[in-house]
């Protein structure tokens, strides 16, 4: 459903220059929950954000349902995000001016859906991770682990394809970490949603399906290959 | 989207006090400046009592003399002048001649009060409309038989008797009774081609139509049947002066030049040198490119402000980005809050602007004045507070759109 192909991402600055990704080549299936882990600065958040349409690579392409996504202009790629695709973040980036129930409208906000129904899908989101009591909260008001459960919310109110995932629980300690963990996996399992996490907790990456690792901007194990050869 | 925009801009401007405070104070006071401006301009220029039908009223209020040495001479029409060669016009409606107003005194219990008197026709009050509180003009048969009748403003009548009905009442000034046949509301002093304190039959003062020259001291306010008959009037206007300047120059006179423009015309012409062209164009120019480089410092101001203002919310516009919005919606989405701002500092504005005008209208500073925020001026002060807006809103909401998701969302992580 998204692939990556030969995908190179170099950083240019006046002094140095910084490969980021290295040909990378990697296909992730419907209802997958696939962990990407390696080093600091390896270049996983870099793959996310291209996999995310967020940024593009120097060379190589991203295809989604077998689209390449080359010459895309900004507002179709703005669709495609919005439509395919939900992030969390490490750092959670809820809006802190707006509600719990506002936040996780957001990505409907920018589909043609009208205000009652935007409403519902919300609430049916916020319902799914648990926070049905906290919709009228600021994020100030909640836990670290609770606004995590925002962001999740918000990628799931656009019902999207994929979901994209950039160390969910890495400013969490284990218990909400682990809470959130069980909401991703049940999301998967219940729902079939297609999850791509990047994670540095070997734990949490054993509970996925397949696991990359990755190293210097290269992947260098990849589980599903690694089953397939056995 | 819009209601969801606007929440988000309420909240902010909640959170960022000061911010919001140096922005609406700066485009409140802004625009409390034009409004007052606006107001002043509507007040001598705009439809108002009692030249309400500014759009076909012109005004004859110059003889210009150039002498064959080189050197001009202008002050207003005679009387001769006026009579003789305007009022005859075909194509307006009406012409009234009416002196220049001239101070005189007069005393009231013993108490000297200092007046504006001015000398009119009959066709004077048919051609301006003005408010009667009591009574009526004076008529034609009135100016005819050189009548000693007056119509005063509300602040005479005040003055002498004490706001007390004033009809069939004597006034004395400069030493001559009249009896008081009306009583109008008071005519700014920018209307000075209508106002007075007094206002008394032509033919009281007959011993200057007598003078054969072109220049004296009189006035002529010439109605059009329609608006759009003022161009041919103008012509009318126009061709007439080539036959006086073929006939009826002073000797020792090159060139003589005057002409019938309407209100502003007027003003835009003795301001800027009294040329043969219409001045209006340029003058309105002129305060248009004022109003500019006066609204150039705030905006260049409120630019920055909204930069800072936009640039905390990097990380607002990465999620934004990220869940679908393109850059132009972001650029929606802070034009929308911008101007959500400056209509709040218009609002504020307005505010001001009324008690600056109250204010000066109580300070006395322009005789008579009733400056105030009427439907022209409001819908000026809308149309200001857009054009504000969105110029100093597009530019910082097209910078912040063009950030790359990512350089967003990192720069904003908290
Ligand atoms: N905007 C940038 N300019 C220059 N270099 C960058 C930029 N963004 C990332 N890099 C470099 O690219 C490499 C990959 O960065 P990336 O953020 O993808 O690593 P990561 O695997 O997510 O690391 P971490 O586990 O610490 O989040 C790093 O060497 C980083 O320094
Ligand atoms: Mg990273």
């Amino acid at each position: 459903m998204i692939q990556l192909i030969d995908i190179e991402k170099v950083y240019r600055t006046k002094t140095i220059e910084t490969v980021a990704l290295n040909r990378v080549n990697l296909q992730v299936e419907r209802g997958e929950f696939v962990s990407i882990m390696g080093p600091s600065g390896c270049g996983k958040s870099t793959l996310l954000n291209i996999m995310g349409l967020l940024d593009e690579p120097t060379s190589g392409y991203v295809a989604i349902d077998g689209q390449p996504v080359k010459t895309h202009s900004d507002s179709k790629l703005a669709k495609l995000r919005n439509e395919k695709i939900g992030f969390v973040f490490q750092s959670y980036h809820l809006i802190h001016d707006l509600s719990v129930v506002d936040n996780v409208e957001l990505p409907l906000l920018y589909r043609k859906v009208s205000g009652g129904e935007r409403r519902k899908r919300a609430l049916e989101a916020l319902e799914k991770v648990g926070l049905s009591a906290r919709t009228k909260h600021f994020p100030n008001q909640l836990s670290g682990g609770q606004r995590q459960r925002v962001a999740i919310a918000r990628a799931l109110a656009g019902n999207p394809e994929i979901i994209l995932a950039d160390e969910p629980t890495g400013n969490l300690d284990s218990v909400m970490g682990d809470e959130i963990m069980d909401i991703l996996l049940r999301l998967n399992q219940e729902e079939g949603t297609t999850i791509v996490m990047v994670t540095h907790d070997e734990n949490m990456a054993l509970k996925t399906n397949r696991l990359i690792r990755f190293f210097d901007g290269q992947q260098v194990a990849d589980s599903r290959v690694l089953e397939a050869q056995i | 989207m819009l209601r969801n925009y606007l929440k988000i801009a309420w909240a902010v401007l909640q959170r960022r006090k000061f911010f919001t405070f140096i922005s609406l104070f700066g485009i409140s006071f802004t625009l409390m400046v034009l409004m007052v401006v606006t107001s002043l301009y509507d007040h001598a220029f705009g439809p108002q009592m009692p030249e309400r039908e500014s759009d076909k009223l012109l005004f004859v209020n110059n003889m210009r003399e150039q002498f064959k040495e080189g050197y001009t001479n202008s002050s207003p029409p005679s009387y001769y002048f006026l009579n003789r060669f305007v009022r005859p016009l075909k194509t307006p409606e009406n012409v009234s001649i009416n002196s220049v107003f001239t101070s005189v005194n007069s005393y009231v219990n013993n108490k000297k009060l200092t007046l504006d008197q001015k000398h009119t026709d009959a066709a004077f009050w048919d051609i301006l409309d003005f408010n009667f509180i009591e009574g009526r003009p004076f008529s034609t048969q009135e100016v005819d038989n050189a009548t000693r009748v007056a119509v005063i403003n509300q602040n005479t009548r005040k003055n002498y008797f004490g706001d007390k009905e004033a009809v069939g009442q004597t006034i004395e000034v400069d030493q001559v009774k009249y009896k008081v046949v009306g009583v109008v509301e008071d005519v700014p002093v920018l209307r000075l081609h209508s106002y007075a304190d007094v206002w008394v039959p032509i033919t009281l003062k007959s011993q200057d139509f007598k003078r054969t020259g072109l220049k004296g001291t009189y006035f002529a306010t010439i109605k059009a049947k329609q608006a759009s008959d003022v161009p041919k009037i103008k012509e009318e206007f126009a061709s007439m002066m080539l036959q006086v300047n073929k006939n009826s120059k002073p000797e020792g006179v090159q060139e003589v030049f005057s002409f019938a423009d309407d209100i502003f015309g007027t003003f835009a012409r003795s301001l800027m040198g009294g040329g043969k062209t219409d001045k209006s164009a340029m003058l309105y120019g002129i305060f248009a490119f004022a109003a500019f480089l006066f609204m150039l410092l705030p905006t260049i101001n409120l630019v920055n402000i909204n930069i800072s203002r936009i640039m905390e919310r990097s990380s607002e516009i990465g999620v934004r980005k990220a869940f679908g919005a393109s850059s132009k919606t972001i650029i929606g989405q802070f034009v929308v809050e911008n101007i959500f701002l400056t209509l709040l500092g218009g609002m504020l504005g307005f505010l001001i602007s009324a008690a600056v005008l109250e204010m000066i209208n109580d300070s006395g500073i322009i005789a008579y004045a009733s400056l105030g925020l009427n439907l022209r001026v409001f819908a000026w002060g809308l149309l200001l507070c857009l054009v504000f807006g969105l110029v100093s809103g597009v530019y910082p909401a097209f910078k912040m759109s063009r950030l790359n998701a990512v350089e967003a969302l990192k720069g904003g992580s908290k």
